[in-house]
């Protein structure tokens, strides 16, 4: 079992994304389970989301506090204490960003660093910031974890095929890297 | 393809729908809210044909459905917190006048201080009010449990309404895979019904609820106690019919889960108990002897079967996500006490409180009960109660 944790800004579309990846995996004949992290709502303020993917029922139903991999739809939350915290040695990070990793202040026990500027797909495709397709792009290029054409025939079939360009312009235009420690 | 991942709410619309009401009533509040707006969706395009009645409070939700079941109709809602807390006194009603229905409440932590997140402060609050009640674990059981709800609400040995109870936010908005039943399958399993001990008919003048002496009083709430035991057995009897229609069973009205050799046993209910498996498998690997009873019928309380899985067993913890004022310690926890036909003296056990306010029970936290319990276990009697907080 994969435990994933995302973090954005409410009206970045975390819900949506992670419940189109929960829907590919068990069309897929796996198994996924998403909860949203419900604070005080509104467009702007933090919002988290924990996913789990595996080949076997999913039990727990509890917050993820180590996660293996971290989805940032936003670079200013990499300044939260919250965001970065318990990743597990040689965990994933995939930002959305137009920073260098080291601009990011990527910790130490990251073991891969993706970065994608899907504000900018998703600025030039729709006029606005609502990246969450273009980060699902990524997230398939950079773990494989789910079926890439039934995540885009979900994507397409729940958002339309302007959301199918930006996950494909995501999953190309991701660039992944080694942390440098 | 059957299974298809959907929230809680969606899995309790659905259910809902599959179960062919005569009406619906409901009104929105969180985190409920998208149960009624699937099931009024439902209803617009043509899906769903039944009766759906907007109205302006929860009160007047269980009026009108009291009014439908009194016409002898199948009948729906779902409701959460405070909205429950305003529903009251129809809510009431609905049990006293042995009216059956299937109710979801979507479980939440009552004011104040002001909060609309999870805990199950709200149904447990109302646990002494002649309801059913069944507490649900995931999203698959949420749509099993509405479905043998009706059979087990609408038998005759029964006439009692039903409460299916599952976690606001951590269910019903966790998205999962959830096999869904066909219409045909749901129509073999639930017969259309037509009740008639209580109703108006102007063609058949029945008195339904008058102003009633204290002996006959009386006769009516010893009936309806008498209905509650005789409820015991007709859970485990619709979840073998169920088995045998669906393939899943959930073993009636608790389940043990790796009880046998174990002696110390965790006690769990709600969408906590996956938590608490996995926490019980990982003591397991280290040598512990855990266990798990997973409570799902609160009312009636299956105290026999309670005894029974506690029995030769060295210490016992129950985890509440609601609190017993009065008791410093958890409704549950109490009522488990009270199950022990030889009394719990031999027993080393405590309360485990957390969870409350859309606070989380993590695995960690199910770890440090297990631990309590393993460092109390050969100290018979009642230890303090732990709270599941983040500094523990």
């Amino acid at each position: 079992m994969k435990e994933i944790r995302l973090h954005g800004r409410g009206g970045q579309g975390v819900v949506k994304a992670s419940q189109i990846v929960v829907k590919s995996a068990v069309d897929a004949g796996g198994y996924g389970q998403f909860i949203p992290f419900f604070g005080v709502e509104r467009k702007g303020s933090p919002v988290f989301g924990f996913l789990r993917l595996g080949d076997e029922p999913i039990r727990r139903n509890t917050q993820v506090y180590e996660p293996e991999l971290l989805l940032i739809f936003d670079d200013t939350l990499v300044d939260l204490p919250t965001t970065y915290d318990g990743l597990k040695q040689d965990g994933i990070i995939i930002v959305n960003s137009k920073k260098s990793a080291s601009e990011l202040k990527i910790p130490s026990q990251a073991g891969k660093v993706a970065i994608v500027d899907a504000t900018g797909i998703s600025l030039k495709l729709f006029g606005k910031n609502i990246p969450n397709t273009a980060m699902l792009g990524a997230f398939a290029k950079v773990t494989g974890l789910v079926d890439w054409e039934i995540l885009l025939a979900e994507i397409t079939s729940e958002f339309g095929e302007k959301n199918k360009e930006a996950a494909i312009a995501g999953y190309y235009e991701v660039s992944i890297a080694d942390n440098k420690k | 393809m059957k299974i298809k991942a959907m929230t809680g709410n969606t899995t309790a619309a659905i259910a809902a729908s599959l179960c062919r009401p005569d009406l619906i009533a409901a009104y929105p509040i969180t985190p409920q809210s998208s149960v009624a707006e699937y099931l009024s969706e439902l209803v617009h395009s043509g899906e769903l044909q039944t009766n759906y009645v907007t109205t302006e409070s929860e009160h007047s939700v269980m009026s009108v459905i009291q009014g439908a079941a009194c016409a002898g109709g199948r009948t729906f809602t779902a409701t959460s917190g405070q909205g429950l807390a305003l529903m009251y006194e129809p809510y009431f009603q609905m049990s006293t006048m042995r009216l059956p229905m299937v109710m979801a409440i979507v479980t939440r932590e009552m004011i104040s201080p002001c909060t609309v997140w999870s805990g199950q402060q709200d149904a447990m609050s109302v646990r002494d009010a002649g309801w059913l009640q069944v507490y649900v674990e995931n999203n698959q059981e949420i749509m099993d449990m509405i479905i043998q709800g009706y059979m087990i609400t609408e038998h005759e040995d029964v006439l009692i309404p039903i409460n299916v109870c599952y976690d606001g936010f951590y269910l019903s908005h966790l998205v999962e895979g959830v096999d869904v039943p066909s219409q045909k399958e749901v129509d073999a399993f639930l017969p259309p019904v037509h009740f008639n001990h209580a109703i108006l008919d102007p063609d058949n003048p029945m008195a339904v609820d008058s102003l009633t002496s204290g002996e006959v009083l009386t006769r009516y709430r010893k009936g309806h106690l008498e209905a509650m035991v005789k409820t015991l057995d007709v859970i485990e009897e619709v979840d073998k019919k169920f088995a045998k229609s669906f393939g899943r069973s959930y073993g009636g009205a608790i389940e043990e889960y790796k009880c046998d050799d174990a002696d110390i046993v965790l006690v769990a209910i709600g969408g906590m108990t996956g938590t608490a498996r996995d926490a019980v498998d990982m003591a397991r690997d280290k040598g512990i002897k855990a266990g798990l009873i997973k409570l799902r019928f609160v009312r009636p309380f299956p105290t026999d079967r309670i005894a029974n899985a506690l029995k030769g067993k060295k210490a016992f913890a129950v985890v509440d996500r609601s609190v017993c004022f009065g008791w410093n310690a958890g409704p549950m926890y109490t009522e488990v006490r009270a199950a022990l036909i030889n009394g719990d003296d031999k027993y080393s056990h405590f309360s485990a409180i957390g969870g409350l306010g859309g606070a989380d029970i993590s695995i960690k936290h199910m770890t440090s009960v297990i631990e309590k319990l393993e460092s109390v276990k050969s100290k018979p009697g009642q230890h303090d109660t732990l709270w599941l907080m983040k500094e523990f």
